[in-house]
Formats: C-alpha cells, structure tokens, sequence
C-alpha cells in the first residue's frame, strides 16, 4: 500500500526489505528474476506512479545489455532504492485527479458519459487494454444513468484504499 | 484573432485532453498494481500454509513407522488393526456383489437409476443430476466403483495413447472437487466421445464441495469411453489425504449409512489407477513429476496396486523381528509380496510429488515433505534417456491455470480455477494437435463473483488467505510469545516491526513478506512498534472446553489433522469411538514423537473429560472437534476445518 509520508522516514534497510518483499512475489522461480512485463506492477505496487513513458526509461536502466525478458533483483534493487528515496513519480493527490476528470467534461455536467469515457481511455493519452477500461468501468459506471459521476467515483475510491 | 490562434486553442485544449487522460489512466493502473500485489501475496501465503501442511504429512508417515517400532500392545485385537494398516486385507463379510445387490434404493429416490453396462445417456442423466444438486445413491456409487476397478485392472501402469488425425485429444490438470469447472470445460470443449477424447491427470477430489460428483461423471466416461477417456492417478488419490483435506469428511456428510463402505471401496480403486499416460511413445503424463531416478522401466514393472498411501511407506521385516522378538506379531507376517520394494516406492512418490524448478539438480522437495525438486537438467536426461519430447504434468497451482518451463519440455496444467478461493487463479486445458504441440485454453468459473468489481475480488481472496494465516499463528500463540519476548528484554510490552517479522518467520517457519504483512495482522503505533501480546485479538478463537490448558489448546489445533488420521486408522470397525487405553497408548507415542511437552495428567483428565458416556470410549470426532478453530465471523455457524 502506498505510504507516502513512510518512505522519507523508513531507513534504508526497512525500503530495501519492503522492496525485495514485492520484487519476491512475482519471482517465480526464485530465483532473483522477474519477468520484464511484471516490472510495472512491482514499480506501482511500491507507490510509484510513473507513466509508461516513464517506465519504459526505468526498465531500458535495469535491462540487460542484451535483454533476456527478465529483469535481475541486483539490478533493479537499487534502482528502485534510488526512486523512493527521491520520491520520484510520487502518487496523483485527489484534488488534481479531480481536476483531470473535469478537464474530460466539456460540457461541465460533473458527469462522463461511458462513452465519453471510453474515447478517452482507449484512445488518448496511454491508451487502455480492453481488459483494463472493463475493470474501470465495473466500478466506475452507475448502470441505471449508463454515467461515470466521476466525484462519487473518486470519493469510493479513496475510501477503498484506506 | 484568427486561424492561427484558434488552432492554437485547439491544440492546448487538446493537449490538456491528453494530459488528463494520462493522469488518469496512470492513477488506475498504480491502483490496480496495488491490487495485483495484494492478491499475488495472497496466494503466496496459501501456497505457503498448504505446502507446510503438506510438509506435515510426511512427519505424519514417519511417525506411524516409529508406531509400528514402538507400540506394543496390550491386546491382540489392536495389533491386529495395525497390521491390517499394512496387509490391508479387511475381510468382507459379504460377497461384494451379493452385498451391494441388498441395498435398497427407496421409491422416494428420485435421483438417476444406472444400468450396468452403462450408456451414454445414462452419463447424461447423471450430468443433469448433478447440476439439479442431487447426491447419487450409494447403491449406484458402489456399482460404478466396481465396474470401474475391472477396467482399471486390465490398463498398464503407463498407459499408451496414439494421437490422430480425426480425434482431437485434450489434458486437464487437477479438478479437486470443482465440478463448476469440469462442466465449464466440457461446455467450451464439449463432451468425452470417441472422437473427443480426455485425459484428466489427477487430483480429481479433495478441497472442493463436489468430488463426489466430480469422481462420477469421470468414472462414468470411463465405463463408457474406455479407450478415449484416461484416468491417471494424483497425490489426493489416496484414502489417508483425503481425510485431511476434505473428500471423506463429504462422502460421510453425503452417505450417512454407507459412507464407510464407499470409502473402503474407494481405497481399493484408487491404487488401481494407472500412474501416467503417454502419448505416441513422446510426451508422457503423469501428476507430480520426476526425479533423476526415474525409470520408466521399473515404473512400468511394478505392482501399482500396492501402494495404498505416501503415508504408508514399505517397512522391512527384519527390522521389527530383531527389535521384539515377537515371531506371533501379525506384522511380522508382512512380507515383500504385500508391499513395494523402497525403490519401486521412491519412484512412485516422485511420479506423483515432485514440482520442476529451474535450479539444476534435484534435491529433495521440502515444501511438500514428499517428491523432489527436479531442475532442466534433470529433465534433459530423463527425456533423453526415454526418448521423449516432453512431460505435462499438473499438481502447482498456477494463476494462469498453466505454465511452461524447462526450455519447454515441462508443461504444467491446473484445472481448478478459483482454487485457493474466488478469484484467485484461471484454470486451463491443453489441446494437442497433430504436430503434438500444445495449445492452452484458459477459463475462470465466477459465478459467485460475477459483478464484483476487482478490488471486491481481491479483498476476498486476501480475507481468506488471512484468516488461514490467523489459523495459523493462534495454532503457536505461545511460542510466539515467546519468541517475541526475547526481543523485548525490559518488558516494555512492545518491539519493532523488523522484529516482529523475524520472530514470525522463525517459529512459524512459513516464508513469508512478514514485514509487510505485519500490520495487517497487528496493530502497529507509532515509530514502527507493535504491541505484540495485543496481536491477537481478531485471532479466531478456538472453543475449547474449560479443563483444556492454554498449551494444550494449541497442539491440539495445530495437530488435528494428523490425530484424525491416526484415530481413524486405530477405528478398526470405524465406530468413531476408541478405547480410553487405546487414547493414552497413542497419545504417549504421538507426544514422545512429536516433541510436544504436556503432561499425561491433563491429556487422561481431558480425555476423562470427554468420556461423556463414562463406558471407557471416546467419541474422537466429538473430541477433536471441540477444538476446531472458530472465527469470529463464523462464531454462529459453527463450522469445522477442511
């Protein structure tokens, strides 16, 4: 879970542990590898929010010189100490979040339609999977107004992670 | 004013579209990595807590040959039951046949009525049975298990499939019980046929609500089907595992009246499941494994019928003679006819317990406590040395419900998906072409889950595998104590995180990210520290009755399991009563065994405490029960474990 106001304080052998702990979990094999396309989920699960973009540059600095599809603990470990002690790509506040979703509502009527939404989400920006604007919307869309009251959907969230 | 700027608003206002967009899109997938960690961890804790349980199966085996050294009994009757543990030759009273033929099927049975020789339609009537929730009557039950022993009894050990062009041949891995997902296949892949045919690799019971049912419909096939449909045996095919992990405790929640029966018969039929299939001479498929023993000649030799557990492992006679002297013991009558020779024994637990992992050699399995670790190189030789392309074998759990490795000469198929618990892993299915290359198809039985969002998903999958994990440390409360106290030398009552983590890891003995896991589990106040005796208090409590020491408590918790075995193996006559003699006899020898440091007085007051007839017999279920863990939750449905 994202503890913000943690990793500036936690010593360095608490973010190294807490660091292996998650790279372990998605090692198979034990093995001190992890499959590259894990990456991503390890990088967020710490609390990191890069964009793709911005993992694609962490990934290319903890490849191999010739890549082999996995990504080795001694590598990546202090990478990744680096990035949380200089809080980098530190998670969205709710407020900006907020503001995105009022930016996508042109019209202004504190909702998004599904389909206003899904342009957006599979279109723009870092497009989602198919698989991931579904998940979004389970959650998101109100069935009986087929809308994203994308406040109520926020607040639910916010909730949810704490 | 102009073209230029408006293009230029055009373009910001795009641009801030874009920049929103990707806001937004970032936020969700670091919410979702979240997510996946915590559901990842999960599994990880079940995997970890089922493999120990597993682990404690093979001290289980060792210590019925450290009975077997030990135990002199006082009376004939109950040596004997020993050594039937061995010979197995529980004498019928009846004619199998004459004796099923008198049971009555009641005209208030609506369920299926089979004939033998059995047809496809009556498969259907089955099939549709089972879907309306209907338990087939015993009657039938032990029909079907015999008639299929006489089929099983004429297939080798590894039996020979060859692949056409006109039949299409599928793989599925484990089932244990979940007969969602054998319906959801044979409704994506359709039904057994002649030209639609089926191996199932094993582990078709255990775990789930329905091996019962899931056991019939593949015998059925079988009868009906019998070269299109393969059967290979797993390591829950095995009468001892199934009373730990749950298909006895369903067959006698099922068939109150002949459930005994059905389990004897089931004993018997198990061991003569082939061990392995192997098809067009190049990719064999067994449940477990391989060791760098292997052979598939011996395997191919052996007597398969004889080995009844992994949790009875051959003896030697020799042994017992010279340590007694007593030449009248029945077990000194046990001799190399009845069982396997130790190294026809080894190469079966490593058929059907052994896991691929990519550190070469092999070294023994000490997740399970039984089979080995086999690495690439292991599998180049036996490969090479058999002439064989490839193994597909099952018996991991996978999130995928597959996974390949050993540079694709190791196939692994799981097809139980939601194993653990909702949502915790696809299940899949192989199809083999002509080419014999393997195609996966995957599937998720969600039922329950359907219109869940993911984070719902997850947390159930997590409350489950925290609850197990709860289970589990309530189960060494005191040693953890303990252990958590030689960190806190003033007595201040707290100590930190990392210790807390150390502590956990060492007495628990589970590998675990305890660090991370620590305050979902405890309360954690400021500067990192734990108050650690606070720690269990949304612990599930056990309803132990009042005589019962708190030290007690524990051991008995943790090792229910296992003395549920061990009384149901000294039940001869499968009563659920034993001697109070009998109790005390096993209990010395079970406590000296196991280490486990609590004074006869309180086991014999106990166990006098239970005694609720005072006739001198114990009811064990009744005793064992009352020491079940019980969730807070759960504390008004009152339910036992497995």
């Amino acid at each position: 879970m994202a503890d913000d106001k943690d990793s500036g304080e936690m010593g360095l052998q608490e973010i190294q542990k807490k660091i292996k702990d998650a790279f372990e979990v998605f090692d198979h094999e034990s093995n001190d590898t992890v499959d590259v396309r894990e990456i991503g989920t390890i990088i967020r699960s710490l609390g990191c929010c890069p964009s793709e973009g911005e993992l694609h540059d962490l990934i290319a600095e903890v490849e191999e010189e010739e890549p082999t599809g996995y990504i080795r603990l001694e590598k990546f470990l202090p990478m990744m100490v680096k990035v949380l002690l200089e809080r980098r790509y530190r998670p969205i506040p709710e407020d900006l979040l907020l503001q995105a979703f009022e930016v996508l509502d042109a019209a202004k009527e504190g909702f998004l339609t599904k389909e206003e939404l899904m342009k957006y989400m599979t279109e723009e920006g870092e497009p989602f999977t198919q698989e991931e604007m579904e998940e979004m919307l389970s959650a998101a869309l109100d069935p009986e107004t087929n809308t994203i009251q994308y406040r109520d959907y926020l607040a639910m969230m916010v909730i949810d992670e704490n | 004013m102009g073209c230029n700027s408006s293009i230029q608003y055009e373009d910001r206002k795009s641009e801030k579209g874009m920049k929103a967009a990707v806001l937004i899109q970032n936020w969700y997938r670091c919410y979702k990595a979240r997510l996946e960690l915590r559901r990842l961890q999960a599994m990880n804790i079940f995997e970890s807590i089922e493999y120990a349980d597993e682990q404690d199966q093979l001290q289980l085996a060792n210590f019925f040959s450290f009975m077997l050294e030990n135990y002199t009994p006082n009376n004939k009757e109950t040596s004997e039951s020993l050594s039937q543990l061995f010979i197995n030759t529980r004498k019928r009273k009846l004619d199998p046949e004459t004796f099923i033929r008198n049971i009555n099927v009641p005209d208030t049975y609506y369920g299926p009525r089979l004939k033998f020789p059995l047809t496809f339609s009556d498969v259907i009537l089955l099939i549709d049975a089972f879907k309306e929730n209907q338990i087939l009557h015993a009657r039938y039950v032990l029909q079907l298990l015999q008639e299929v022993k006489k089929v099983l009894q004429q297939l080798p050990n590894i039996v020979p499939v060859s692949s056409t062009v006109s039949k299409e041949l599928t793989v599925c891995g484990d089932i244990h019980g979940k007969l969602d997902d054998l319906f959801l296949i044979f409704y994506k892949n359709g039904l057994p046929s002649g030209n639609n045919r089926y191996i199932f690799n094993g582990d078709f019971v255990d775990r789930g609500q329905n091996s019962m049912e899931v056991l019939m419909v593949l015998f059925s096939f079988l009868l009906v089907y019998p070269n299109d449909v393969y059967l290979n045996r797993g390591n829950h095919e095995d009468y001892l595992m199934n009373m730990r992990y749950g298909f006895t405790k369903e067959i006698m929640q099922k068939y109150k009246e002949h459930g005994g029966k059905i389990l004897r018969s089931l004993e018997d039929v198990y061991t003569w499941l082939p061990i392995g299939t192997i098809i067009d001479e190049k990719i064999l498929v067994i449940h477990g494994g391989i060791s760098e023993n292997t052979d598939l000649n011996i395997l191919k030799q052996i007597k398969r019928n004889k080995m009844k557990s992994v949790l009875m492992p051959p003896i030697t006679c020799s042994r017992i003679d010279l340590k007694h002297g007593h030449h009248d013991l029945p077990l000194s009558s046990i001799s190399a006819i009845d069982q396997l020779s130790k190294i026809e024994w080894d190469q079966m637990v490593n058929i059907l317990w052994s896991d691929p992992r990519s550190k070469k050699g092999c070294h023994p399995n000490t997740s399970r406590g039984g089979g080995c670790y086999f690495g690439p190189d292991v599998t180049n030789n036996i490969l090479t040395k058999f002439a064989l392309k490839m193994i597909i074998r099952s018996h991991e759990c996978k999130p995928e419900g597959y996974d390949v490795c050993h540079d694709g000469k190791i196939v692994t198929v799981f097809s139980a998906s939601n194993y653990y618990e909702e949502g915790s892993n696809r299940g899949a299915y192989i199809k083999l072409s002509q080419d014999n290359i393997p195609r996966f198809f995957q599937y998720q039985s969600n039922h329950l889950t359907q219109g869940k969002t993911l984070h719902e998903r997850v947390d159930i999958v997590e409350s489950a595998a925290f609850k197990i994990l709860g289970e589990r440390m309530i189960s060494q409360k005191s040693s953890l104590i303990k252990a958590f106290q030689k960190y806190d030398p003033n007595n201040t009552g707290k100590i930190s995180v990392s210790d807390w983590a150390k502590a956990a890891e060492e007495v628990l003995e589970l590998s675990l990210p305890w660090l991370s896991l620590c305050p979902r589990l405890v309360k954690v106040i400021e500067n990192g520290y734990v108050l650690y005796k606070m720690g269990f208090k949304d612990m599930p409590i056990v309803k132990a009755p009042q005589v019962a020491k708190s030290g007690m408590v524990e051991t008995l918790v943790r090792y229910r399991s296992d003395l549920k075995i061990i009384f149901n193996i000294i039940d001869k006559d499968q009563s659920g009563l034993i001697s109070m003699e009998e109790f005390r006899a096993m209990w010395k020898l079970f406590s000296s065994h196991y280490n486990i440091d609590i004074e006869d007085a309180y086991v014999d007051q106990l166990a006098n405490s239970m005694d609720l007839n005072k006739d001198g017999s114990i009811d064990f279920n009744e005793f064992l029960t009352a020491f079940d863990v019980v969730h807070r939750l759960d504390r008004n449905s009152i339910k036992s474990q497995n």
